[in-house]
């Protein structure tokens, strides 16, 4: 297990280097140069300016300007906000756990929604049941996130007034209502990105039982006298689960896209609308750092779920 | 794949399995009339109700977007303040907005933009997909395992931040060259596919690794086939269904990204009414003008919704391994 583990990381760091190539390729090529201002500034003179150029790199060869990249990257030093005039790392933080809470729950509503009825479809295939939650996964991962955010908004907040459409991180007061004003500002952009998930799921996990419950051993399960319900619940639905953590795995940079387009819906103070604002105010150090996180969150999940998947899977574990 | 439903369930007992396209019909069952390929497809495809009615749905919001402006001739940019954020009316079916503009005309421009970026970036990402999918394919060695390390690494990019990154960094200088409207629909439809030929580039490449020990791509390469006969005549036309699955589902998720991207306002300049733009436009106005937003979503919705089930319609007619 140790062994698959370090293997596993060390796969892992040649898709970060590869994406921080990417990244930093975009920049570099990217025209634009961060002393257009100072060279129409007639107060200093050109030779300043070139001084300038070289004394922060500007004019090293492209390897040397990656390698003084990642490196700054890796240390934390993500420079300093234009906007909010406060470094970018700890900008981030503050907004970072807002954004793993939304996007925790979400997968938890979403794998609350689809596992039960993923697994129902697939012991049922071509029934009434599985029609229509075939029909509705299809409804569901068709409606994009930002017109569900839409209509939720306008149901629950403008035509019940049952939940608040923007997320508020000073909530006044203490104890059991505070924690309630908190969940009730929650649910809606939960459930918007869960749901949205959660179709998604339904699917995978369908034809992940469809494709174990074929197999032999379950016709062994249920020969030798298992009730149904056990012979899914013990032994269909744990193997038919391994692949379905890889999947989700895979769907996670559309989780992070989906996470976006809800903090901007009803601003909710995570990295995602963080991203959207510094995008809108030219405030580019931050704007590299989110991309930043975002890349390593992906390659992090991606870890996670091939460490679960060794773990769940003996088969695979010492290859 | 995952969950599509075979016809089989609304169709129950097929009456006729006419073999697996004409090509391999046997001669014992010569009595069969000759069935193409294409009108074999098409008579699976009909078994999947859901996929004929969204194709007539589909079919529907094209020729729409496309003949409509013929005759709904109101300018899409009339602003006229005595009737701003009315709800449908005669003189304007879906409603007017905030400056009183005609949201119908909108909304047949906006789908015009919608569905070309669809088109446009489902091509590139195909195209993109089909070309490294099948040099990794023919090469196979440290070419195919380089390449389908690109592939893997394309598909742990967070997708949405990356396009929002290379928007912001390159929309300026393009808009300068040619155009603001021009600049956003090059950058966006190249962005797009550039991000999603990846699913497209492993399926052709496992064709390609299956196809390419075939009796019949041997044979033809027995008589003395070029590798690009082989390639281009041979092997890329049997890969090509479930190439054209992901190209269908390809342009729904385009829809949906282009749409993001107009919604989080870094899409198309304001004045291009793009149903993403319509809906970011709408979003503040939700309480009063409700309709200014429910339509363009519901067109989104619509359009994205039918093409993901002739997506699996296609799924369906074009496997011919799957008995229908």
């Amino acid at each position: 297990m140790t062994q698959y583990l370090i293997r596993r990381l060390l796969i892992a760091i040649p898709s970060l280097l590869g994406i921080s190539v990417i990244l930093f390729t975009v920049l570099a090529l990217a025209p634009g140069d961060p002393f257009e201002e100072l060279a129409t500034n007639p107060a200093i003179p050109p030779e300043v300016r070139m001084q300038l150029r070289a004394s922060l790199g500007l004019d090293d060869p492209i390897h040397m300007r990656y390698f003084a990249w990642l490196t700054s990257m890796l240390r934390g030093e993500w420079g300093f906000s234009f906007v909010s005039r406060i470094d970018v790392d700890q900008l981030i933080m503050q907004r970072l756990p807002t954004t793993l809470l939304v996007i925790g729950t979400s997968q938890i509503v979403a794998l609350a929604v689809a596992l039960p009825v993923g697994v129902l479809a697939g012991t049922r295939p071509y029934s009434t049941f599985d029609k229509v939650a075939n029909t509705l996964a299809f409804v569901g991962f068709s409606l994009p996130t930002f017109f569900t955010g839409l209509l939720f908004i306008l149901f629950f907040s403008v035509y019940l007034g049952w939940l608040p459409f923007v997320y508020r991180t000073n909530i006044a007061g203490s104890g059991l209502p505070w924690v309630w004003e908190h969940i009730k500002q929650m649910i809606m952009p939960v459930m918007v990105l869960g749901l949205f998930q959660g179709a998604a799921l339904v699917r995978f996990v369908r034809s992940a039982v469809l494709d174990v419950i074929r197999l032999d051993y379950v016709t062994t399960a249920r020969s030798k006298g298992l009730a149904e319900r056990r012979v899914v619940m013990k032994h269909v639905v744990r193997n038919a689960l391994i692949p379905v953590v890889t999947l989700i795995a895979l769907q996670m940079p559309i989780v992070f896209g989906g996470a976006i387009v809800t903090e901007q819906i009803f601003r909710v103070p995570g990295i995602g609308s963080l991203l959207i604002s510094a995008i809108l105010s030219n405030d580019t150090p931050v704007i590299m750092a989110v991309t930043f996180v975002f890349s390593c969150l992906v390659i992090f999940f991606n870890l996670m779920a091939d460490v679960l998947y060794g773990w769940l899977d003996p088969r695979i574990s010492y290859r | 794949m995952a969950g599509s439903t075979p016809a089989s369930a609304t169709a129950s007992a097929p009456a006729v399995d006419a073999g697996h396209g004409a090509g391999t019909t046997p001669a014992g069952a010569s009595a069969r009339p000759r069935v193409s390929p294409w009108e074999e497809a098409w008579r699976r495809f009909r078994k999947h109700r859901l996929a004929v009615a969204s194709a007539v749905v589909l079919s529907f919001i094209i020729l729409a977007v496309l003949v409509g402006p013929l005759f709904w001739t109101v300018a899409i940019d009339e602003i006229d303040f005595r009737a701003r954020l009315q709800g449908p009316s005669f003189a304007h079916p879906l409603g007017t907005d905030d400056l009183g503009q005609d949201l119908l005309a909108r909304m047949l421009y906006g789908g015009r933009i919608s569905l070309a970026v669809g088109f446009a970036a489902m091509l590139v990402a195909v195209l993109l997909g089909t070309l490294i999918g099948s040099l990794a394919g023919m090469a196979s060695g440290p070419v195919d395992a380089a390449l389908m390390w690109l592939t893997d690494l394309f598909l742990s990019l967070p997708e949405l931040p990356l396009l929002l990154l290379v928007i912001y960094l390159f929309r300026e200088p393009l808009r300068q060259v040619v155009g603001p409207e021009m600049g956003v629909f090059i950058l966006i439809v190249g962005v797009i596919g550039g991000f999603r030929w990846m699913p497209v580039a492993r399926l052709v490449r496992a064709q390609f690794f299956s196809l390419r020990e075939k009796e019949f791509v041997e044979a033809a390469r027995a008589l003395g086939a070029s590798t690009p006969r082989l390639v281009l005549h041979h092997i890329l036309p049997n890969a090509l269904g479930p190439v054209i699955v992901a190209a269908t589902i390809d342009i729904a998720a385009a829809i949906i990204a282009e749409s993001t991207l107009s919604f989080l306002g870094l899409g198309f300049p304001p004045d291009v009414p793009t149903w993403g733009r319509l809906l970011f436009d709408a979003k503040d106005n939700l309480d009063f003008a409700p309709h200014w937003a429910l339509f363009p979503g519901l067109a989104i919705f619509f359009t994205v919704l039918t093409i993901n089930f002739v997506g699996d319609g296609l799924r369906d007619a074009l496997d011919p391994r799957r008995v229908i």
